[in-house]
Formats: C-alpha cells, structure tokens, sequence
C-alpha cells in the first residue's frame, strides 16, 4: 500500500533529518512495515521513488535486515531468543512450545532470534520487541495470550510506541 | 573482603529505578550540569582531558577514546559522531540498561563528545529491538531540544549540535564500527577496508567518530570529576570502571559495574553469587561469543585488558564485556556449534573465508554434536579455519575484512585447547558406533 498522506509527511521529516535521502532508507521500511504490517513491493518502490533509488536497492537493503519482513505475518511477533545464554536456560525448549502452539495462527508469528541483549532474563522472548522474561513455557503462553486479547497493549509490528 | 561494585555510569539508574530516564529526575541528580562550563573551554581541552583520563572503548575493541578523537584530521569539515548502541555481542545487555535507564547521561556525553571533535550533527545508532530504549531516547532527546542542552547555540554558546535517533533493523554486523557506517548511510550492513580509518573517511565520506553508549555516557564524569580521578581507577593501561553483564549458570545474572582489576573470581563468584544452584564451574567465555574461553584455573586472573590479551595462558580478550558461565554439565560441544551457528547466520557475506568458512564449521560441529562425527574433525575446522583466523590465537591474524570472520574461530580454537583428547575418543567412538550399525542392501 502506499504511504497515507499523514504517513508521507513523516516521511519527508524522516528524509529531511539526514544529509543524503538514501540514509532514510531504514527509518522509512520500519514506517512502512508499522503502516501495512509487512514491508510490501509497492512500498518499496514508493521508498525508492522518495530516495530517488531503484525498487531493487532497496530491496537489496530491506532483505539484509531480520526485522523486516516481505511477507504478512499477522499482528504479533514473539521473537525467542536461544542464544549463548538462553540456549543453558531452556531457550530452545520454550521457541520449540510456542512455535507449536501458535503454528496455526495467523495472528502471532513465532521466530528464533539471535541475542536480544537481555540475557540476565534468560529465557527472554520479544513480543513486537517488548521484552519478557524469565519465562516458563505456561507464563509465556498467558503473556502471549494477554496480547492476543487486547489486556496487554502491544507495540507495533516494528516496535513503534502505541 | 567481599567485592563491591563501583559505580559510575549506573550509579544513578540503580538509585532511582523508577523514573531515571525522566528530565525531571535527571535534572535533580545534576546531569547536563558540566554544559555549563564546556564552552568556556578550548575543544582540544576536552580531547586531552579524556586523553588523560586514559578511558578506552567501551564496545569492544579498546581503543584509546581520547586518541581516537585526535586522528581527526585538522580543517575538514563537515564531520560526523556515529554512537554505536548496535549491541549485539551474544551475552552482552549493558548498553541497554544504559540507554533505557539513563538516556539523558548520554545525550550529556555526546554534546560533550560532539563539542570536543567540533561537530554539529551526531547518530545514534540504536539496535532496532531495543524499542524501549528508542522510545525513552526519543523523548529524552526531545525533552533535552525544549530545554536547549541540545540544538541551536546551546547555552548560549553559539554552538549548535542536531542530534539524529537512527533505529537499526536487525543485524549483528551493524555493530562493527565500518558496518554501521554503511547502514547507516542506508545500504546493508557490510563492514568496509581499513584504511581509509572512519576518523578520516567515515560516513558520506567525511570524517567520523564512532564510540559505544557506554563510553560516551563515562565522559560527563570524567568532565565532572576530572582525569587523574577516573585514572586513579583501574589497574595499568585498563583504566576506571566498566560494566560486566554475567549471565547464563549464575546464580545473580545482571550487569556489574567494577574498577578494572579485580579478578574473574570477583565477578563470579563474588558479585554474580556463583555457579547457580551451587553447582561446579565448567568453563566461562570472558569477552561475548567472539572471544576464546576460560577455564577454572584462569579465575584469578584479572580484568585487564590487556593482560588477558597477552599474558594468560589460554590468550582471549575482555571484548564487550559479556561473562558467560556454564556448569559443568554443558557440553562444549553444544556451545561451539551454537556460536558457529549464530556467526554463520551474522556473516554478512562481504568476504569469501568469513561467508564459507563460518557456514562449514557449523556443518561440522553440528554433525560432531549429533554423533555424526570423526575422529579427524577437529583437525579439519582447524585447517580450513587457519585461513579464518591465521595463527588460531588472540588476536588472531586477519584474511577478512571485520573482526567476525576470525572471532568465527574462538569455540574451536578453545574445544582444542582444553579437550582435545577427549573430543577425538568421543568422534572415535562415534564412528565405531555408526560402523556397528548393519548396511542392509535395498533397504
């Protein structure tokens, strides 16, 4: 979708902070993907028209980075971490629980992440990057759930404040 | 003697955990206080002040903050200051305790920072998952335009400072200094050549400065306080104070502030309370996944960068300052392969050896790890990863870019030195094993 007009404001402020457009390319994929969703192949043409780039360069550069994401993933995401640390406190065996959990819902994505730098949580989860933990398998899926529900609040789908 | 922390850079976030990351509370604890003698005094004041104060790098790498500041060639302008709170070292949450908990303390030390090198734009270029800490900064930067502590002439000084929250989006490499240069010029993250040095061409070309949160958030102290204070800290050329995040098998994971010096027994034992549940050490990674491990015996030794550089027996690095404590009932194995694992999904693909190299030894370990190995495995990673890390020591020679490619190693340069024996019978019996198990034809 394109950019609403509200959200084509934004990004002509975002563009006017940096000395050279292309530095916006980032700030403006997380816009898009806070506005659809997901990061869809209309936004970044749209992106690349604004930073006067091809659709391709910025393709280039979106699918470098793990947050972004081409494809629609439903309203949250839980990020489990099974890093270095989480991997000794049960990391792997809480990504297995909610990827089983939530595997037919359209509503919540479940992917493994590498090191969220929250480590003293072990095992911490993301949901759109509001970090939890420690966690069992049962409070993640309660957390998981208030989410769902609308009694926890969750930020957007790139992070953003709501 | 029990061991205390020393606090610097958390002192005040510890103290008021509540609102810490609010103008009201900062103001009352005094921040942004030293803006209003800095422009009273010469830049290269400033410059020779941190010099003096002997701070190094906070991210990793150790580097002289003062020094850095100095390559900055004389006359060209426009220049940049890029802050690094790309925190991604596994094990490593300082940097988002620090940008989460007192925001203000940084914008204090990148006005300084910014004043000092004599640039009136800086990034801070913030890990994309860290949306709190985004979100806190934000407001903090907002807040801090209103009062004029950032901006057009601030403080009356004539000197003008726009200070640009950049959020990342997802990648480890965006960390290394050059890589984050590169994104944040908006292309992906791939480190660039050394020389030039990003202090004569860094972003868009002009001169940069890269520094960590947590270096930049010590310098409104050493403003503060004075030099030979923060050097009066610490133990030879490892100056002050420093955050440690001890995590994994203990039994108070957190972040620990301490004056350099005091030893890995110190941090463990003493601070973080001990392998949890009271259980034996195994082995400990001192410095983020990147850094090569220790054993029990090296618990005395202390936290000097430069000592564990070169004078330990088993040479590794104190890195982001990321301790990482197992029991004794964790397979090296599993943790050598889930670092490999993580490396070769970071390699940001730039460089042949770091791009191949890190996706075959996590092929190999996998299969070692899952009973599929042989006996000559271990000799095999070392030989391909000769040309990752060339020498297969700390610090290791280069054949890549950025420091990923050989820190790719450090799980296996240490499954070599402390279990070597024991990993070849474990293959050898492996392979036994798998051979005892009958072939059927047409099966």
């Amino acid at each position: 979708m394109a950019f609403t007009p509200a959200n084509l404001d934004l990004a002509r402020d975002i563009i006017a902070r940096y000395p050279h457009k292309k530095s916006a390319t980032l700030p403006l994929l997380h816009l898009a993907q806070d506005q659809d969703g997901w990061v869809t192949p209309e936004a970044m043409e749209e992106i690349a028209e604004l930073l006067d780039l091809t659709p391709a360069v910025v393709l280039g550069t979106c699918s470098f980075y793990t947050m972004f994401k081409r494809a629609p993933i439903g309203k949250l995401i839980v990020s489990v971490c099974t890093n270095v640390s989480c991997l000794v406190n049960r990391g792997p065996e809480l990504l297995e629980h909610l990827a089983q959990r939530y595997a037919d819902d359209p509503d919540v994505f479940v992917e493994e992440v590498e090191c969220i730098a929250a480590c003293d949580l072990a095992p911490v989860i993301q949901v759109n990057y509001e970090f939890h933990g420690p966690l069992t398998n049962d409070a993640a899926d309660h957390l998981v759930d208030e989410y769902k529900s609308g009694a926890r609040v969750a930020r957007s789908i790139s992070g953003s404040p709501r | 003697m029990p061991v205390a922390e020393t606090r610097v850079v958390s002192k005040f976030l510890r103290e008021r955990p509540d609102d810490s990351w609010t103008l009201a509370a900062a103001l009352e604890n005094g921040t942004y206080s030293t803006l209003d003698t800095l422009f009273d005094r010469a830049p290269e004041d400033i410059v020779k002040l941190v010099t003096d104060s002997g701070l190094r790098g906070r991210g990793g790498a150790g580097f002289g903050t003062g020094q850095k500041w100095s390559f900055l060639p004389k006359d060209v302008y426009p220049r940049y200051l890029a802050v690094n709170g790309d925190e991604g070292e596994p094990s490593t949450f300082k940097d988002h305790m620090l940008v989460e908990g007192d925001p203000h303390q940084l914008i204090e030390g990148i006005v300084i920072a910014s004043y000092a090198i004599q640039t009136h734009q800086a990034f801070v270029y913030l890990r994309g998952e860290f949306a709190l800490g985004a979100e806190r900064l934000a407001a903090a930067l907002a807040d801090a335009y209103a009062r004029g502590f950032v901006g057009k002439n601030i403080k009356g000084s004539g000197y003008d400072l726009e200070i640009v929250l950049h959020r990342g989006a997802g990648c480890y490499i965006a960390g290394d200094e050059t890589g984050l240069l590169s994104s944040l010029e908006g292309e992906r993250a791939m480190p660039r050549i050394k020389p030039p040095f990003p202090a004569v061409q860094g972003v868009y070309a002009a001169p940069t400065i890269v520094n960590n949160i947590e270096t930049l958030s010590t310098v409104p102290h050493i403003l503060r306080n004075g030099a030979e204070w923060y050097a009066a800290m610490g133990v030879n050329r490892s100056k002050g104070t420093r955050l440690f995040s001890v995590s994994g098998h203990v039994e108070r994971p957190g972040n620990y502030e301490i004056e350099l010096g005091i030893t890995f027994r110190d941090l463990i034992e003493g601070l973080a309370g001990g392998v949890a549940g009271g259980r034996k050490l195994g082995f400990f990674i001192p410095g983020g996944a990147s850094s090569p491990w220790l054993l029990e015996e090296h618990l005395d030794a202390p936290l000097d960068m430069d000592y564990v550089q070169s004078e330990l027996s088993a040479t590794t690095m104190l890195g982001s300052g990321a301790v990482m404590v197992y029991d004794d009932t964790v397979d090296p194995l599993l943790v050598a392969w889930r670092i490999a694992k993580f490396f070769a999904h970071e390699s940001c693909g730039k460089c042949t050896p770091c791009r191949e190299g890190s996706g075959w030894l996590e092929k190999v370990l996998y299969r070692m790890l899952h009973g599929h190995g042989r006996p000559e495995d271990l000799d095999l990673m070392l030989g391909f990863g000769n040309n990752l890390a060339p020498g297969l020591g700390w610090p290791p020679g280069m054949t890549t870019i950025c420091q990923l490619g050989p820190s790719t190693m450090s799980p296996v340069v240490s499954l070599n030195r402390f279990w070597r024996d024991e990993i070849i019978e474990r293959m050898s019996r492996d392979t036994e094993r798998r051979s005892a198990i009958p072939v059927k034809a047409g099966a």
